[in-house]
């Protein structure tokens, strides 16, 4: 059995340490904010210029000048605070925020990242990928396993344009958790009953 | 004498805004656009505009009614997901469109206002950004930056007074301060127009000298791009 996208936020969750600093990226990685333990007491960062996002509004406190960085609505917690798109990305580029969480198009055994276009077809942006995955202590890439055409997105050398080079320590996929070393994907857990095989990655794989 | 930096309203404010002028726009998305003068800009006669703005609006709105109109020559961001109408004009090669990494985008800004010609930065190193850019090896590969001047910047604050010092509300702030400290004029719109001195001098987030014009905004649509409540996935 795959996880869930759920079971996969929560397998993510497992490698914060309490009192970090976390970013999460537009899309798959926001689902982390609704299910980090209170008790943990991690104070999330969005690049637009807030730390301290918890999860979402109810309906009487919903503010237009209130969202996270996939402009979607947020709420903050005790302690939280705004600041410039400067400040934000020094806390970023200097080295301040603990872990990052970001979607990924392909991930190489070279901890290559790419993330942000298909030349000709599609065009979304770098936004703030690749400030992130070269200042953050941590970069922890979530995404589906396959493609659309269901070819692996794990690869012994990206074929898109890159985001960063040699900037991911771990991949998180519905399939389990890999670690690039260099040469090889490290499996660091499988889901439940997944099977080597299942992975379509095997020459890359090391147990 | 009267006081030289409060405008009546947007178009005033925009008297001499001339083609071939670079604009900078605050907001983040939608979050902290100045709608006012963007409204404005639509109805002024220019073109071949140099924009600097994170997503040059969003979902059709904010500066995406400027974009239409083809008065934007070159646009500077750094994401145009969630903006069709300007992803489809850069894969077409209508405008040109530099991408920005978010990080570096802002400090090119802030560089600017600083006096800061240029910087080495990690962001970027071995990718296309960095094509044509000097690298230099400091504790890593670092790629040289250089900083983003503009003609004139477009801001909203939530209160600003009649000096120009202005209080931004939550996340309307991102990258307004450090445009307006970044343009020759910065042109200010606000909810709410105050008395110098309502402001507390520790609650000024960023100082009336980088301030040209000001003027009280009007009807505001503070638009929401994604509501999300408690418990929505």
């Amino acid at each position: 059995m795959t996880w869930s996208i759920e079971q996969m936020a929560d397998e993510i969750i497992q490698f914060f340490t309490p009192y970090s600093s976390v970013n999460l990226g537009i899309g798959m990685p926001m689902i982390i904010a609704e299910r980090i333990n209170e008790n943990l007491n991690i104070m999330i960062h969005s690049e637009n210029g807030v730390l301290g996002v918890k999860g979402r509004p109810t309906k009487d406190k919903v503010s237009p000048t209130l969202i996270n960085a996939g402009k979607e609505t947020i709420n903050v917690k005790k302690g939280a605070s705004f600041f410039d798109s400067s400040l934000s990305f020094g806390m970023i580029r200097g080295g301040h925020i603990d872990y990052c969480v970001l979607g990924g198009m392909e991930v190489d055994t070279k901890r290559n990242l790419a993330n942000w276009m298909v030349p000709g077809k599609k065009i979304t942006g770098m936004g703030g990928a690749m400030d992130l995955v070269n200042g953050s202590k941590m970069v922890i890439i979530m995404m589906n396993h396959f493609s659309k055409d269901q070819s692996p997105k794990l690869l012994t050398e990206c074929v898109l344009p890159l985001t960063g080079k040699d900037v991911v320590d771990l991949v998180v996929t519905e399939y389990g958790i890999f670690k690039p070393t260099g040469q090889k994907f490290k499996i660091i857990k499988l889901a439940n009953n997944v099977e080597l095989k299942d992975l379509k990655i095997d020459n890359l794989v090391e147990v | 004498m009267e006081n030289p930096k409060v405008y009546k309203n947007a178009k005033a404010a925009l008297f001499d805004l001339y083609s071939g002028a670079t604009l900078m726009s605050g907001g983040f998305g939608l979050c902290g656009i100045a709608e006012n003068l963007i409204d404005a800009i639509t109805e002024i006669d220019v073109k071949n505009l140099t924009v600097i703005s994170n997503n040059i609006g969003n979902s059709g709105r904010g500066l995406v009614k400027v974009l239409v109109q083809n008065k934007i020559k070159k646009a500077y961001c750094s994401y145009v997901g969630g903006n069709p109408d300007l992803e489809t004009r850069l894969l077409s090669k209508e405008i040109e469109v530099e991408l920005v990494p978010q990080g570096t985008f802002s400090e090119r800004i802030r560089a600017a206002g600083m006096g800061i010609r240029a910087f080495y930065t990690p962001t970027g190193y071995g990718t296309l950004i960095a094509e044509g850019k000097d690298v230099k090896n400091f504790d890593r590969p670092c790629i040289l930056e250089t900083a983003l001047h503009a003609d004139f910047a477009i801001i909203k604050a939530e209160i600003g007074d009649k000096y120009g010092n202005l209080w931004f509300k939550e996340t309307a702030r991102n990258f307004s301060p450090l445009m307006a400290m970044a343009a020759k004029t910065t042109i200010v719109e606000v909810e709410k127009l105050v008395e110098v001195g309502e402001i507390a001098p520790e609650n000024i987030h960023l100082p009336g000298i980088f301030v040209q014009r000001i003027f009280q905004g009007t009807n505001y649509k503070n638009d929401i791009e994604f509501l999300k409540l408690e418990g929505d996935n």
